[in-house]
């Protein structure tokens, strides 16, 4: 299966009616959840309105992380069987994964103020979530910072597992360090500790930002395919 | 003499040649001098707050010397020699490394000693803040080996490298501001030792891929 999609030409056939169609329905899924979780889901008993906020936060936390573990598998598929797809994949995931993790720290911060009565707080999961949205900003500037492509893909590969290492541990050492944030909801043993009503709407959200995430990849790594052929006939184009 | 040896001896020489630890201190001097002016002079204040505050001291001296690392050995030709010697690059890679912490590691970890002093740390805290400080800069040597390995080809790559390192550096400050702060000192200071094993372990490794990239 992952072969079949390291043809390049193969993707692009493939990826001309993916890229719209997942469009589409990121758009069809924010139509349906973002009215839903803004106005008609149920007010928290406790939090009041502000756990509208939730809706937005929740996925995108979850899929930055998800799109890094996303970035590492593919820098890995890239490094050992030199996949060139894989590099355009890693490089086309990074800057929405960043953008996700901005989102999550911004909303975090707006849902914080009334919640917790401050802004920011230096506590475990913020500040991982910091860390994490820095290390996305290092390997968007390496690769930005190396003008070989090829090169450029490998390092930020490298920096890209290396930094896979290093997130649980930078993770656990926060979590000692002080914590605040509440701890997972969703996928816990004993089931979700959410209702229902509140949970449905989230599940939509949460495949709108996944229908988002793989609507832009591809048309970034659509983007990066053109920009590539484009260089190579210029090359040819000026050889001749 | 081992390649281990040869590199090392080289590396130190030119470290120290080049001025050693001279320019680091003075930037670790500076930086400490620059906290109780951003926090005022008041004692309890700096007592509480102040010792940790070392720690950021010394992981910016410690990363202001990364960006020439492997930049010179890039430009002149040494790391191709490095490249054809029989021996693995890991293993030159961490001779550097090893290079580094003598040259310019243990002599920061030392200066911790009166930094942490002038920002009212007590006494008898000191020598686990420099102990602490030891095992920090390998942890710190240790990535910031990968850091300036990514980088080496990038003209003017210093603030690149600090926006790739400085997000790892998490870990050794979290536990090394417990140690100056005098919070489960021992514990701190095995985790410290984990970090710095770990980093010096994995670090030569991914360093040594980076490199063999850029050579070709």
């Amino acid at each position: 299966m992952l072969s079949s999609f390291a043809n390049p030409a193969r993707f692009m056939g493939f990826s001309s009616w993916a890229a719209p169609a997942l469009a589409l329905l990121a758009v069809a899924l924010f139509a349906i959840g973002l009215p839903w979780a803004l106005f008609v889901s149920p007010a928290d008993y406790q939090q009041g309105e502000t756990v509208r906020i939730m809706y937005v936060h929740v996925p995108a936390a979850s899929f930055s992380m998800g799109i890094y573990a996303f970035m590492g598998a593919a820098s890995f598929i890239g490094l050992v069987w030199r996949h060139v797809l894989a590099d355009i994949a890693a490089r086309s995931a990074a800057p929405i994964g960043a953008t996700y993790a901005a989102l999550c720290l911004l909303t975090g911060s707006l849902w914080g103020a009334p919640t917790w009565g401050t802004w920011w707080e230096w506590d475990g999961r913020l500040t991982s979530m910091l860390v994490l949205f820095l290390i996305y900003l290092g390997y968007i500037g390496l690769w930005s910072s190396i003008e070989d492509e090829e090169r450029a893909a490998k390092l930020a590969a490298i920096l890209c597992l290396v930094g896979l290492i290093n997130l649980p541990i930078i993770k656990f050492s926060v979590d000692w360090w002080s914590t605040l944030h509440q701890p997972a909801s969703i996928f816990r043993a004993e089931g979700p500790a959410i209702h229902a009503s509140m949970l449905a709407p989230l599940a939509v959200m949460a495949g709108a930002y996944a229908a988002l995430f793989g609507a832009l990849l591809l048309f970034n790594m659509r983007a990066a395919i053109h920009r590539r052929r484009i260089e190579a006939a210029r090359l040819r184009a000026g050889a001749t | 003499m081992s390649a281990f040896a040869v590199t090392f001896r080289r590396d130190f020489a030119l470290m120290w040649s080049g001025g050693g630890a001279l320019a680091p201190l003075g930037y670790f001097l500076g930086a400490t001098m620059l906290v109780p002016l951003a926090m005022g002079p008041d004692r309890a204040l700096l007592a509480a707050a102040g010792p940790p505050l070392v720690w950021i001291a010394a992981a910016l001296a410690v990363l202001a010397t990364l960006e020439r690392l492997f930049q010179a050995d890039l430009e002149d030709g040494a790391l191709d020699q490095m490249m054809l010697s029989p021996a693995p690059l890991e293993v030159l890679v961490f001779a550097k490394g090893a290079a580094l912490w003598c040259a310019v590691g243990a002599p920061l970890a030392l200066a911790g000693a009166p930094a942490a002093i002038a920002l009212q740390a007590p006494l008898a805290l000191v020598p686990a803040v420099v102990a602490s400080l030891a095992l920090g800069m390998a942890a710190f040597i240790g990535m910031g080996l990968v850091g300036a390995a990514v980088t080496a080809s990038v003209k003017r790559g210093g603030v690149l490298i600090a926006l790739i390192v400085l997000p790892f550096f998490a870990p050794p400050i979290i536990f090394g501001a417990a140690v100056a702060q005098g919070e489960a000192v021992t514990s701190a200071l095995l985790i410290l030792a984990g970090c710095a094993l770990g980093a010096c372990a994995l670090g030569p490794i991914a360093a040594a891929a980076a490199l063999r990239l850029q050579a070709e």
